[in-house]
């Protein structure tokens, strides 16, 4: 039997950081405004987000997360096993999109073979090598969130891969 | 480590974007999309843009996206401009959905600006003091049809060589195959002719067609209103994507059964059974090259049984015995059905120990497609492609499952229809190529024993997509060798002096190659003269998909450099030939190159495909939208076009030309493996090595080797091995692996798949890092049909996995859940 654990079921813990930095960032819009426009960054200014602390995650248990803001689903995973863009002490906590890259389903979590699978279409994608598409429609890896532990343990998103399902800039 | 994008922000088009009807230039389906093309300096914003949508909101499944892959930033009219090219939700093709192939069509645009598709060729190079040198079309074309018409005339046109795409989309379609058709089938007689994927100029189903059906009779809808999908050697999730996604699914989510009949469990059957539920979809994983015997069991079970559609059959199928005689152009005698069973009849307990597959699933299967439900007949469409097209026995196996869509009533009605699924679109217009013969000739054979002086190769890249293709290499190579060195050797002369050198050269042995593709292919490292051909959307372009509908999909950009369109270089090519041909004082033999006074493809378009159906034009088809019309074309009324939705809705049966209208069953008998050498091969090598496509990839990845994203999925073919044979052979995912045989050997990396069978291995198809085809014996049906899908070989291994093949995922392709 097949676990079929969908990351927005079961979910333990809920840290709405996103609200945090949005309103920051509305603040920092307001005193911009005045004589000139000011130039857009060639980056998109991302917010530094506080997702969960390394002590709350189990190994292989899917924690719900949303990045950049709240209407852009994500998934926090502690593997257990050190993998290329982990971090943490164990460099094995990854954060990834869960809108499927093709056309913006939801994904969800086997945690047997740990991979993101796409009900709609029936892309998957492999947490355990950077978001990469095992088999599927997308035309790119899934984003991948850059994550940044600091010495309580708490665990921040910063910045994305790629470009998020549904939206033309990952910071709307 | 997976391929990051680091792409976080798009240019968002504009309200007053352009926008261009494209229909998808790779597979077979033809999806819609919509391109977008708007000036560099210019934006839209989150509120305000084409899309009319509010992109300050997130969007939700199923929403327009424009993915990084889908933008690009090209040349239009001489200047730099955005392009975005995203699926068009209004094409009932594919209602918006995108596979991993056209969703990359905008990135896999040439761009000065963005670096991506720099292999492109942007002039004419001829070789030239040890490499390829650019220089102009003028230039370029007289070299080739001085040495051409020197050759054709001292000796004949069965000197020339030539291999040539058949198909629609990408290179080819209707304008392409016109221009390349014209020149040699009509201003020429060209008779030692192959295509681009097999080793002659034949039908790839002429059986179908002899019996009267052609093999894209049906439209797409019906697989929404069937009771059951039959798909043979056919894999429509990885390689006819959104018509398994858009159409199969509606269908399975309305009731029908799946069957499917493939040595290999593939990702289909997996989808399959997601959308239908496992007791509704019966994989027959038959003993590969065994198809035929399975349909005949089908269908001698349904006659049996009464399953049979007695009403059609005697309306719309011959009822005198024998039709047409198996002969030398025929491999299977034809005629009614009382004929064809007398050959055909098999048990069901025969068919389960030949195929190796459980009788009571043979006999569940003839159920599924005939045994008739509360009283009524069940519809059924069964689809087939390449595992039967290039496998075992191409003209009886075909025959065999025609006979039961045929004894069962499936064609030509609502829910019905006996197809092949197809690979490339098509847009097939030339004129008539009886002259070449049936059999015709075996090319590579010829090519290979010495035959043909001169070679032009339209876009084919046989070194990684032909059969036996370790021997035509090496034969290829040392024969355009020859005529290198004569042309080094006589660079610093005359024209006259090197058309002289190579001429001797080609006398003594050598072939003098010309090669006409978007990118320097392989084989082109064999090539002395190359000219650069565009693609669809840098040139209008023509075709028709899997259900016959035909679409103008537009050009929205220039040509790369000074590449042209296909059928303009045939136009040129024809103009040079007419005046070098008058300069020998061949006048006659000039004034059969007349008639190529084209400015643009449209010309083209005009000369050929539109003289044979008036009522189309490049006008009517761009109003006609990405929806098209379905050919055949009818008439033109109320502005609209007016198509076919299927043919054969008269049970009046033409494909074979017969005047009777009636029908043919195939007398298809059973032989074993048929094509020369298998049987052995087999008995004497430990792997079955399936060749089978991935969706990733469009055709032999002539674009894609090109492509971050994909090489960094698969920087290696993968060949998809079970676990267990890995172990025994010291095997760990990745590691570079050899398959070897009598014909040659090929690599690649060892994929573990939990679905493969022991003694069974699944590598990709050509692949420029390792083609498969070099260990596919040269043999051939009585039609010069290739069976690239039967080949036997050993495996070792070379190298443990590199660390480009470490860093890739080798877990299961299945949808887990």
């Amino acid at each position: 039997m097949r676990c079929k654990r969908m990351v927005d079921i079961g979910r333990r813990q809920f840290l709405r950081g996103g609200a945090l930095a949005a309103a920051g960032t509305a603040a920092a819009t307001v005193t911009m405004t005045p004589a000139r426009a000011a130039p857009a960054n060639a980056q998109v200014d991302y917010p530094s987000n506080r997702l969960a602390n390394t002590a709350d995650l189990a190994v292989n248990e899917p924690m719900d997360i949303e990045y950049p803001d709240a209407d852009s689903p994500g998934v926090l995973i502690k593997l257990g096993q050190a993998v290329e863009g982990g971090v943490g002490p164990d460099g094995d906590i990854v954060a990834f999109s869960t809108l499927c890259p093709h056309k913006g389903y939801n994904l969800a979590y086997n945690d047997q073979d740990r991979t993101m699978n796409c009900p709609g279409h029936y892309s998957r994608f492999d947490v355990e090598a950077g978001g990469q598409q095992v088999w599927g429609h997308a035309t790119q890896n899934l984003p991948q969130f850059t994550l940044r532990v600091d010495d309580n343990g708490d665990i921040f998103a910063e910045g994305a891969s790629d470009l998020i399902f549904g939206r033309p800039s990952n910071v709307l | 480590m997976a391929y990051k994008r680091q792409i976080d922000r798009l240019p968002i088009p504009p309200r007053d974007a352009k926008v261009h009807n494209v229909t998808c230039h790779y597979c077979i389906v033809g999806c819609g999309y919509k391109a977008y093309t708007w000036d560099r300096n210019k934006q839209g914003t989150l509120k305000d843009n084409a899309f009319g949508l509010d992109l300050s909101e997130q969007q939700g499944a199923d929403g327009t996206w424009v993915a990084p892959s889908m933008y690009n930033m090209v040349k239009q009219d001489g200047k730099d401009v955005h392009l975005a090219v995203v699926p068009d939700q209004d094409c009932v093709v594919n209602s918006g959905l995108v596979s991993i192939r056209g969703g990359r069509m905008a990135e896999n645009r040439p761009s000065r600006v963005t670096g991506t598709q720099q292999q492109r060729l942007s002039d004419p190079m001829v070789w030239r003091n040890g490499t390829w040198q650019p220089t102009s079309w003028d230039d370029a074309l007289d070299l080739v049809a001085r040495v051409t018409a020197r050759i054709i005339t001292e000796g004949s046109e069965d000197d020339l060589l030539l291999s040539m795409f058949d198909h629609g989309g990408s290179a080819g379609g209707y304008e392409n195959t016109w221009g390349t058709g014209k020149l040699y089938f009509g201003s020429m007689k060209v008779r030692n002719a192959r295509i681009h994927n097999r080793p002659a100029y034949n039908s790839e189903v002429h059986s179908t067609r002899d019996m009267g059906v052609d093999e894209l009779q049906y439209q797409y809808a019906d697989y929404e209103v069937t009771d059951t999908i039959m798909i043979v050697g056919a894999n429509p999730l990885e390689t006819q994507t959104n018509l398994f996604l858009n159409h199969m699914r509606k269908g399975l989510e309305n009731g029908a059964r799946f069957i499917m009949v493939d040595p290999r469990r593939t990702v289909t059957v997996n989808a399959a059974e997601e959308i239908a539920g496992a007791e509704n979809v019966l994989h027959l994983a038959i003993d590969p090259g065994s198809d035929m015997v399975l349909f005949n069991a089908l269908f001698t079970h349904i006659v049996d049984q009464g399953w049979t559609d007695s009403d059609f059959i005697a309306n719309s199928t011959f009822r005198n015995g024998e039709a047409v005689p198996e002969d030398a152009a025929h491999p299977s005698g034809l005629g009614s059905l009382d004929y064809a069973l007398e050959t055909c009849r098999t048990s069901t307990a025969e068919a389960a120990e030949i195929c190796k597959v459980d009788e009571a699933d043979i006999i569940k299967a003839a159920e599924w497609l005939a045994k008739p439900r509360d009283g009524a007949r069940r519809k059924a469409v069964i689809a087939y492609e390449k595992g039967v097209i290039w496998g075992n026995d191409n003209y009886r196996t075909v025959g065999s499952i025609v006979n039961v869509a045929l004894a069962t009533g499936n064609i030509g009605r609502e829910g019905g229809g006996c197809c092949r699924l197809g690979g490339h679109q098509e847009g097939y217009y030339r004129p008539s190529d009886a002259h070449v013969g049936r059999p015709a000739t075996y090319v590579d054979q010829l090519l290979i024993s010495g035959g043909g002086k001169v070679q032009h190769v339209w876009a084919c890249d046989h070194y990684k997509t032909t059969l036996n293709a370790s021997q035509y290499k090496r034969v290829h190579r040392k024969r355009a060798e020859m005529v290198k060195d004569a042309m080094d050797a006589s660079a610093a002369g005359t024209r006259e002096q090197q058309v002289d050198a190579i001429v001797a050269a080609v006398n003594a042995g050598g072939l003098f190659v010309v090669d006409v593709d978007i990118i320097h292919s392989q084989i082109g490292q064999n090539a002395h003269v190359i000219l650069p051909a565009c693609e669809s959307n840098e040139m209008n372009l023509t075709s028709m998909n899997g259900e016959r509908r035909l679409r103008l999909s537009e050009k929205y950009m220039d040509r790369f450099g000074n590449s042209l369109p296909d059928c303009l270089i045939a136009a040129k090519l024809a103009q040079n030939m007419e005046r070098v041909l008058r300069d020998m004082g061949e006048d006659a033999y000039a004034d059969q190159f007349k008639g190529y006074d084209w400015e643009t493809e449209e010309d083209a378009f005009m000369d050929g495909y539109h003289q044979g159906n008036p009522d189309v034009t490049y006008d009517r088809l761009r109003a006609m939208g990405n929806n098209g019309v379905q050919e055949p074309v009818q008439g033109y009324e109320n502005g609209k076009l007016v198509g076919t939705e299927r043919l054969y809705m008269d049970g009046v049966f033409t494909r074979h030309g017969r005047e009777d209208g009636k029908a043919l069953f195939c007398a298809a008998g059973w032989r074993g493996l048929q094509a020369p050498g298998k049987a052995q091969e087999r008995a004497s090598h430990k792997f079955w090595i399936n060749n089978v496509r991935a969706n990733i990839f469009w055709q032999n990845q002539f674009l894609d080797q090109d492509n971050d994203f994909i090489q960094d999925r698969f920087p290696y073919p993968f060949i998809e091995m079970n676990a267990d044979d890995m172990a025994e052979m010291d095997l760990n995912a990745g590691d570079l692996i050899e398959i070897h045989n009598e014909n040659g050997s090929t690599q690649g990396m060892a994929y573990p798949t939990d679905t493969a069978r022991r003694g069974q291995v699944a590598m990709v198809f050509g692949s420029p890092a390792g083609s498969q085809g070099n260990v596919v014996n040269p043999g051939v049906n009585e039609l010069i049909l290739p069976d690239y899908k039967h080949t036997w070989g050993n495996i070792r291994k070379l190298a443990d996995a590199t660390p480009a093949a470490k860093a890739v995922s080798f877990k299961s392709k299945e949808y887990t859940g």
